[in-house]
């Protein structure tokens, strides 16, 4: 668990290859790098500059902004609870507080044994279903205490092994984009763009 | 100032600025054409030298573009016909107030205590501009105080307004973007990535131009208030791109240099290793009194007997020997003035020509003046090619090397680099052309020949030769920056480069030397052969038949004949100038040697150094900011030098050291004071007439290029011959080629003698290509046998992918592993061989 594996690595080429600028590879590798190891790890910071060609303190700058890549070690399942207005108006403080007594945690901890780590979120959109959650920004709608515990013992269970993966995953199923729909090393200033975009004057095409 | 960064300046158009009509000019940024009219518009982010950003809004001022007015950043407007502004309109006045109540949220006000307090732009635009009270009452952000980012720099993040000055200083301008915004919102700091410090050689700026107190310098930390400090302005003699500086004291101790933007040189900016190498002038160990060595040892003594032993050393050598057995090293730390008092001592009075401001390490006087020059501006200008061939620029000539990253990055400069290992210029090169050591002239050659040979080149591929020559070929003038690559190799191969790279069509030279002052010393006629003014013994002796006693009748030695002279026992007397062969001389073993065999040694130094602790006789010298005069720059450019200090003990300025040590020989140099030299210098050297009334009507800042009009005439000058370059060397894949170049920072007198540098020297070691590493069975880290011509040591090797196959790299001047003791000055190149300690051999 550190820089990127060299199956990963070879992953990660092939996505800086998709892009005229290595630099915008960043996200996708970070998001590479928090799938691997289940948060991003200074080391595969330090890799991803190496790989994209920017120093490490830039990397850090794009990966700290964004508050879903985890810099330090979060549980197999993070769990997210809606703090905003209209599920606050449907119990979501007493879930909350019921969250916490369950696992044993305060919100942004992280239980002993590494399942779980509880987080309290802003809206995430779902208000006519509130109070919501999200496990691995999985939604679960109406959350009571009582289907809080439920959930909390079919995950520590592995009763969701195939629905909500580790946190980290990103998809079951890798993306795979075909070679003629890759922009490829364009210089984006040089004007031209690849060729499935199509006539951007309004050709036939 | 027009902001060169961003914007071509072109074009005339007219704005109406708070009533009145000016002029302005098409891409020029409001704020600038505001300043540039004598309204200043109050900013933190903006910096005329580095690309607008917009991020602090504190310039926003109402600007009419004919659709009403609005608040507009005028960093980030460029000035448009008809453009009607109001800096000191109501509207204006309380947005100004807004943004900093707003900066002022989160800044702790511990100004009584901020080192920036005094100096500080957001503390004297507050007071300006600012609305006086904040309604701001929660609790404000707090943070670890101050954290290291370096060995040189404090963070502060709470003083921080994120201006993004520091940090696109380190990316754009410096290449170093070690430094960067990190989290978001409110959480927003800047930060090293963890347990990468910001190690830059330019780090420094990033505190000179932090509008707050958030980055300080450990050199300067608590040492004074700005409104107790002194300052003069001066120029810098750590290296000879001779930077604009503003020498700052309190109570008789500089305290801080701080960057004076010069125009044709530096644009504002310092290297670390200039900026403070300060506190080497202010050193516990610096020379106060006269020693003179008595019973074997060297005691303090009276100036007076002082003078009377070393003139007496002097006098008996020429009574006995003539005045060839004198000879004098040193003088690029001097002033031009003494500079010239120490040639009409040494060539004047004592008649010997024996007298070199370089130490082997540098170019042929005749090269050096011989060939076509440029100045820096003219290098560094829009759509022309520039040919690095000598040392890593952001090494040894820092400022330069971000002069020319600016040019490439921004004005469409081709860089072809012709260079033994990878510089700091490789990132950015359109071609690199990483050679064999000794075959520079092999490359120089290919470069200018036909294209489409589809031949290698002294290690260089075809298709990166290609490349140069279509660089080349693409127009514009083609400068060359010009110097020594590696001082492990003789110096004929680069000055026949030059010689085939001048072939090219209007071609001209900017000269790569090392040292301060080495320019003036030079021009002053502290070389073998040549006289004050660039001329010859013969070309310039008439010129001074009134002023001086006498003019050595043939060329002298330079240092590496002077030492194996002195070597042989053929040398009598040394006179060291601030000059100290043991630790600067390429081959150490011939410097150690010749040192045992003269009979009496005489240095002026400002430290006592290996070479000077071997003397008869040593006189203090005044140093940097204790002396008065001009220095010259490597483009040629005088500019003036300020006191602001008095010298330690009874330390006196070089001129009048040799001014006494004439009288004491029965001569009157003639001069009571740097202006009394100045003028002589104007008259005397035909190069340098008009130049004391030239510098008195210039810039100071900007300092004057000489010769002032037109060449020298041509039968004075020292004509350019290429010398019989050393031949080819054969290649044996059972050795390696030495190169030897410096870093910034080394066991020099400027950072030994700088406690905040004195752990930055990166120390000795043998670098190779990880392929000789396999090839040799060693690891990194590993202790090797290294078997030299003149010696065979153990050292440690590291790997170091700038250094190609077959070549073997070792900084000079470093702890451990010292490159001087390796090198073999009569070798044409040194080929080291490097043996595994743990049985595997080379090319076994």
């Amino acid at each position: 668990m550190a820089r990127l594996t060299p199956e990963n690595e070879v992953l990660a080429r092939t996505i800086i290859g998709r892009y005229p600028v290595p630099k915008s590879a960043l996200i996708p590798l970070l998001h590479l790098a928090q799938e691997q190891d289940g948060w991003v790890t200074d080391e595969a910071m330090a890799h991803i500059a190496e790989l994209v060609g920017v120093s490490a303190a830039e990397v850090l700058g794009t990966c700290s902004f964004y508050e879903m890549f985890k810099r330090e070690p979060v549980g197999r399942y993070l769990v997210n609870i809606c703090t905003n207005i209209s599920c606050v108006l449907m119990g979501s403080d007493d879930l909350l507080s019921h969250a916490e007594q369950r696992l044993g945690v305060t919100v942004g901890e992280t239980t002993p044994d590494g399942t779980f780590t509880l987080e309290g979120v802003e809206c995430i959109a779902a208000c006519t279903e509130a109070p919501c959650l999200q496990v691995n920004y999985r939604y679960r709608y109406k959350v009571t205490p009582e289907s809080f515990d439920e959930l909390v013992d079919d995950l520590a269970a592995g009763a969701f092994a195939d629905e909500i993966p580790p946190h980290g995953t990103l998809a079951r199923v890798r993306q795979v984009i075909a070679a003629d729909r890759v922009a490829g090393a364009v210089e984006p200033t040089d004007g031209r763009q690849p060729e499935w975009m199509g006539d951007p004057d309004g050709g036939a095409s | 100032m027009a902001d060169e960064t961003s914007t071509q300046v072109t074009g005339e158009l007219t704005i109406t600025l708070n009533g009145t009509q000016v002029d302005a000019r098409k891409g020029e940024l409001l704020i600038a054409a505001a300043e540039r009219h004598g309204v200043y518009i109050p900013h933190f982010c903006y910096h005329p030298r580095m690309r607008p950003v917009g991020m602090c809004r504190m310039c926003i001022v109402e600007v009419d573009t004919g659709r009403g007015p609005t608040l507009q950043p005028s960093c980030m407007l460029e000035c448009a016909e008809g453009m009607v502004v109001d800096t000191e309109s109501d509207v204006t006045s309380k947005a100004q107030d807004g943004i900093l109540e707003f900066l002022l949220i989160n800044h702790p006000l511990d100004c009584p205590v901020c080192d920036k307090g005094g100096e500080c732009p957001l503390q004297d635009q507050t007071m300006a501009y600012g609305p006086g009270e904040s309604r701001f009452v929660e609790s404000k952000r707090h943070h670890e105080k101050p954290i290291p980012i370096s060995d040189l720099v404090l963070l502060d993040r709470e003083r921080c307004i994120l201006c993004d000055r520091c940090t696109r200083f380190a990316k754009e301008v410096a290449g170093d973007p070690l430094i960067h915004f990190i989290n978001r919102g409110n959480h927003t700091e800047v930060n090293t990535f963890p347990d990468e410090p910001f190690a830059s050689y330019f780090s420094g700026n990033t505190v000179q131009i932090c509008p707050v107190g958030a980055l300080t310098a450990t050199p300067y930390r608590f040492k004074a208030r700005p409104w107790d400090l002194e300052q003069v302005e001066s120029t810098c003699q750590t290296c000879s791109v001779g930077c604009r500086v503003a020498v700052q004291s309190s109570r008789n101790e500089v305290l801080r240099y701080v960057g004076v933007d010069s125009d044709p040189v530096n644009w504002g900016w310092l290297c670390d290793k200039g900026r403070f190498a300060f506190e080497s002038v202010n050193g516990d160990e610096r020379l106060g009194e006269p020693l003179v060595r008595t019973g074997g040892e060297l005691r303090p003594a009276r100036w007076s007997e002082a003078i009377a032993s070393a003139a007496e050393v002097l006098q008996s050598t020429l009574t006995a020997h003539g005045p060839e057995a004198i000879g004098v090293i040193g003088g690029a730390r001097l002033t031009n003035e003494a500079a010239y008092a120490w040639a009409k001592l040494a060539k004047g009075v004592l008649g010997t020509d024996n007298v070199d401001a370089q130490l082997g390490d540098g170019l042929p006087a005749e090269v050096v003046l011989g060939l076509p020059s440029a100045t820096i501006d003219e290098v560094c200008a829009p759509g022309g090619t520039v040919i690095v061939l000598g040392p890593d620029t952001k090494e040894e000539l820092p400022v330069l090397f971000l002069r020319l990253r600016h040019a490439v990055l921004n004005d469409g400069v081709r860089l072809i680099e012709i260079a033994p290992t990878a510089t700091g210029l490789s990132a950015i090169a359109t071609a690199s052309l990483i050679h064999h050591p000794g075959e520079t002239a092999e490359v120089a050659r290919a470069l200018v020949g036909q294209p489409g040979l589809g031949t290698d080149a002294g290690g260089v591929n075809s298709a990166a030769l290609e490349v140069a020559r279509a660089a080349i070929a693409a127009g514009g003038p083609v400068r060359v920056v010009l110097g020594r690559a590696s001082v492990a190799e003789s110096v004929s191969w680069t000055v026949e480069a030059a010689s085939i790279l001048s072939s090219i069509p209007d071609t001209s030279f900017l000269m790569a030397l090392r040292r301060g002052n080495v320019r003036g010393a030079i021009d002053l006629g502290l070389s073998p052969g040549l006289l004050p003014g660039r001329v010859t013994l013969d070309g310039g002796r008439a010129n001074l038949s009134g002023l001086w006693p006498t003019v050595p009748a043939t060329p002298g030695m330079d240092t590496t004949a002077m030492l194996t002279a002195a070597a042989e026992g053929h040398l009598r007397t040394l006179v060291l100038v601030g000059a100290d062969p043991l630790a600067d001389f390429p081959d150490r073993d011939l410097a150690r040697r010749a040192l045992a065999g003269v009979e009496t040694i005489i240095a002026t130094d400002t430290y006592l150094t290996g070479s000077s602790s071997l003397a008869g006789v040593v006189l203090p010298a005044a140093g940097f900011a204790e002396v008065s005069g001009t220095t010259t720059n490597l483009e040629g450019r005088v500019s003036v030098l300020s006191q602001r200090v008095t010298p330690p003990g009874t330390a006196r300025s070089d001129w009048a050291i040799a001014s006494d040590l004439a009288r004491a020989l029965g001569v009157d140099l003639g001069f009571a004071s740097v202006e009394d030299i100045l003028t002589e210098i104007s008259s005397a050297a035909p190069s340098h007439a008009g130049l004391a009334d030239a510098l008195a009507s210039s810039s100071d800042t900007d300092g004057v290029v000489v010769p002032l009009s037109g060449p020298t005439p041509a039968d004075a000058l020292l004509s350019f011959t290429v010398p019989t370059s050393d031949a080819l060397l054969p290649r044996h894949s059972y050795s390696l080629r030495l190169v030897v170049g410096r870093k910034l920072y080394d066991e020099g007198t400027a950072v030994h003698h700088s406690p905040a540098m004195t752990n930055l020297p990166v120390g000795g070691a043998l670098r190779l290509n990880r392929y000789d590493f396999d090839r040799l069975g060693v690891a990194e880290g590993d202790l090797v046998r290294v078997i030299a011509p003149a010696l065979t040591i153990e050292a440690p090797v590291v790997v170091d992918p700038a250094v190609p196959r077959g070549s073997a790299g070792a900084w000079f001047n470093q702890d451990g592993l010292c490159a001087a003791d390796l090198i073999d000055i009569t070798a044409p190149l040194t080929v080291l061989q490097v043996e595994s300690l743990n049985g595997q051999g080379a090319g076994s």
